[in-house]
């Protein structure tokens, strides 16, 4: 959460800064006070498995955004490679955790593939990557259309009996069932290796997050570094931390109503977490390294002697590849494919949950992707709840979320532009 | 013999000019539209009836691709925010039903209460659009998303009251009104329609969209068109001979989100229907890949574009439909190729844009 604390010169500019952050919390806590039809379970379990399914698509985004690309809504390209991946292990019945590896590397290399061309693609519209990417994302639906509706059933052969094969014989079913891994399939093929309680999971990671702060507080004391240390921050952030692990405990003492919230997956999380740490270490990397030069000034890169082309599509390639995983982790939670509809809407929701977190178009950490990740689906699961209570219809709750989502997107690309217009033109005059 | 190279070669730069001049997606779109036309004739789809369609289909998006004209010209790119008019027309066209009125005084009417808004809003969004300079395209795209979005919640909240576009129980508006309910349904395509042979011709839909192509074409012709122009081709070297780019850019965007609001009352009119809530989301798309299929880039347009565009891609879709659902059965095939080809010729375009390492 250092991205939320960190000072700015004016509480003016710090709002503008964190506007959209700002609108979300206070949407969720007004939909806290106006609705009284949710209880704390239900809200905690939506909200929990909610996280651990996008956490992993909105991580993806983070490389190209330091890498200089903007915001990667391209990543719906990975999603289909995801999804051919698993309607792949689904038509061949495999299941279980051989099942889901074998989803991952076929899903790695699809996505690499069309990760190449798309980077290849971006680096001919520099400078207009963000609406290449959403554009390439549906031209890129319209190839998997006609794969999974037009080249199943007319090119390659299948049987009309398969129960993903339309009864005709040709294209694959709208809705899929994955099959419980019980049953040999690929649904909770990742969750329902372990699983812990809910509040067990908010102690661990609490006390865990803690350890990390104490860790690198040391660290930047004996590295001679104490000024990154901030005082505030670390207060801010420890008592967060212990007030969680403090919530925690107390009901596990008292079984209070969190003890009621859907149990956690283990593995998902560390999954996770093993991304977090990825993308951390990769930035110390040469080629994170690389990625943050080519972010800053292209032209400086290339001077430099910097594969910038290069570069570019590597962290294109990266993202697609996260993403495509992502989207596994996604469906084997959902449990059914969605075969035509599962995929469109991911890389709006990723962005805005990304954006909603404190991220920018050049600016993005994982602290953003949790933190947006957690608020923005709060805010999904509000939405509804507060169209209901104040105006009796859910509907309208529903049509206001996606104007959230669209309008999180251009105010916090619109305020972006406006002040990097505005600081081109301070410097120019 | 030397003699007849030099013709050779003045044969092939001559075709190389022609070639340029028409551009090669639309004469791949062509070539591919031919095809379809020839692969119909075969499976024995009648002619007449794909070539009354793509007139009336071609006639219907005319005045929406036209609203990309002024857009591209002032150096905006392709109004990606098109739905921003689209709104507006939309809210003139249920306000004038609601008024109970019918006939030809219905659709003057939604004409009438259109443009004021769409001016208005068209304003706000030229400032913005030069608020962010350099980002236009993807910062449009969503704004004209978010405000369909926020009209989601205006459809279901409007206090109108008028049975013909209620929902039956609950209040707002339905999602798809008849018009045949205020005799507005084809009310242009039926005015001085008349037949050739089989081909139906809807005079009165052709005649619209060839007056505000004409008055598109007279504006650019005129100081204000040119100074816009001018603007768009360099900015720097305008503003500097003294024109205010930004202002220009704005009054475009005005005239731009104008013609996308009555666009779509055209559009409706001859559709049968008025669709609300979010059928306006997508619609940019097909207009900005009509009118880049017609020749068009993203920073130069032209009248004759969206002529040649409208025809070559509503004409390619429409005839696509039947054949391909003729010859591949049980296939989706046109919808498929719809989303390529549309896509596709947005992407080329986008890698033609000229624009320095930021």
């Amino acid at each position: 959460m250092d991205g939320l604390n960190r000072n700015s010169n004016g509480a003016g500019s710090w709002i503008l800064e964190n506007l959209v952050t700002i609108i979300f919390v206070a949407f969720t806590l007004f939909g806290f006070m106006v609705s009284s039809g949710v209880s704390v379970g239900y809200f905690f379990s939506e909200l929990s498995s909610r996280v651990f399914r996008n956490s992993f698509l909105v991580l993806s985004l983070i490389i190209p955004v330091l890498a200089g690309l903007g915001l990667n809504f391209g990543i719906v390209i990975g999603a289909m490679s995801g999804q051919v991946a698993i309607a792949i292990a689904r038509y061949f019945e495999m299941g279980g955790l051989s099942g889901l590896l074998f989803c991952f590397a076929v899903a790695m290399v699809a996505a690499a593939f069309c990760g190449y061309f798309t980077g290849k693609l971006y680096n001919k519209t520099r400078g207009q990557e963000m609406i290449a990417s959403l554009i390439v994302g549906f031209f890129a639906n319209g190839i998997y259309q006609f794969l999974f509706l037009f080249v199943v059933g007319v090119i390659i052969a299948v049987p009309a009996t398969h129960p993903m094969i339309k009864p005709d014989g040709i294209g694959i079913r709208m809705t899929v069932d994955l099959v419980p891994v019980k049953q040999g399939g690929l649904k909770y093929a990742l969750d329902n290796i372990y699983q812990i309680p809910f509040v067990h999971a908010l102690l661990i990671v609490a006390v865990g997050l803690l350890l990390l702060l104490a860790v690198r507080y040391w660290l930047n004391i004996r590295k001679g570094r104490s000024y990154l240390n901030s005082p505030l921050s670390l207060v801010v952030n420890g008592g967060l931390c212990l007030a969680i692990a403090g919530v925690a405990i107390h009901a596990m003492v008292t079984k209070s109503p969190l003890m009621m919230v859907r149990k956690v997956p283990v593995v998902t999380g560390l999954l996770i977490i093993g991304l977090c740490v990825f993308t951390v270490l990769i930035m110390k990397t040469k080629l994170g390294q690389d990625f943050r030069s080519v972010g800053q000034s292209q032209h400086t890169a290339e001077v430099s002697g910097i594969n910038v082309d290069r570069t570019r599509i590597i962290a294109t390639m990266i993202s697609t590849v996260l993403a495509s995983w992502g989207q596994i982790i996604y469906l084997q939670n959902m449990g059914t494919l969605n075969t035509y509809n599962a995929h469109t809407q991911i890389g709006m929701f990723s962005v805005a949950a990304l954006l909603v977190g404190g991220a920018s178009t050049s600016k993005a950490g994982i602290t953003h992707a949790i933190f947006g990740t957690i608020l923005f689906n709060a805010m999904f699961i509000m939405s509804p709840e507060i169209g209901q209570s104040l105006f009796g219809q859910a509907i309208l709750g529903e049509y206001f979320r996606t104007f959230m989502v669209y309008g999180v997107i251009g105010v916090a690309l619109g305020i972006h532009v406006w002040k990097a217009n505005k600081k081109s033109r301070i410097m120019v005059e | 013999m030397a003699e007849m190279n030099g013709n050779g070669n003045n044969l092939a730069r001559a075709s190389r000019n022609l070639l340029g001049d028409i551009g090669l997606p639309t004469v791949i779109i062509a070539v591919f539209w031919v095809l379809t036309l020839v692969a119909g004739h075969f499976v024995g789809i009648s002619m007449s009836t794909l070539v009354s369609d793509t007139i009336k289909r071609a006639g219907m998006n005319g005045i929406l691709v036209l609203a990309m004209v002024p857009a591209i010209q002032s150096g905006t790119g392709p109004n990606f925010a098109l739905p921003i008019g689209i709104v507006c027309g939309l809210l003139g066209l249920v306000t004038a039903i609601e008024m109970d009125l019918t006939g030809m005084t219905w659709l003057l009417t939604s004409f009438a209460l259109a443009l004021p808004l769409a001016a208005a809003v068209g304003y706000g969004y030229g400032k913005l659009m030069n608020a962010v300079k350099g980002s236009e395209m993807t910062i449009a795209t969503y704004t004209g998303f978010s405000i369909v979005a926020l009209m989601c919640l205006a459809w279901l909240m409007i206090p109108f009251r008028n049975p013909k576009m209620g929902w039956f129980i609950g209040k707002g508006l339905r999602e798809t009104i008849q018009l045949d309910a205020v005799g507005g349904a084809q009310i242009l395509n039926n005015f001085l329609l008349f037949t050739v042979g089989d081909v139906i011709v809807p005079t009165g839909l052709l005649l619209t969209f060839a007056f505000f192509a004409f008055l598109v074409w007279l504006f650019f012709r005129s100081k204000l068109g040119i100074a816009i122009s001018a603007g768009g081709i360099n900015p720097k070297f305008a503003q500097a001979a003294g024109l205010n780019i930004d202002r220009n850019r704005v009054l475009a965007n005005v005239v731009s989100t104008i013609l996308g609001a009555i666009g779509i009352i055209v559009y409706s009119q001859s559709y049968g229907y008025a669709q609300l809530y979010t059928a306006p989301l997508m619609m940019a798309f097909p207009a900005v890949a009509a009118i880049l299929i017609g020749g068009a880039t993203a920073s130069r347009a032209k009248v004759s574009h969206v002529v040649i565009g409208v025809v070559l891609f509503q004409g390619l879709l429409t005839t696509a439909l039947p054949v391909a659902n003729e010859i591949f059965v049980g296939t989706d095939l046109s919808e498929i190729m719809r989303m390529i080809i549309q896509n596709g010729i947005i992407l080329y375009a986008l890698t033609q844009v000229k624009r320095g390492v930021q």
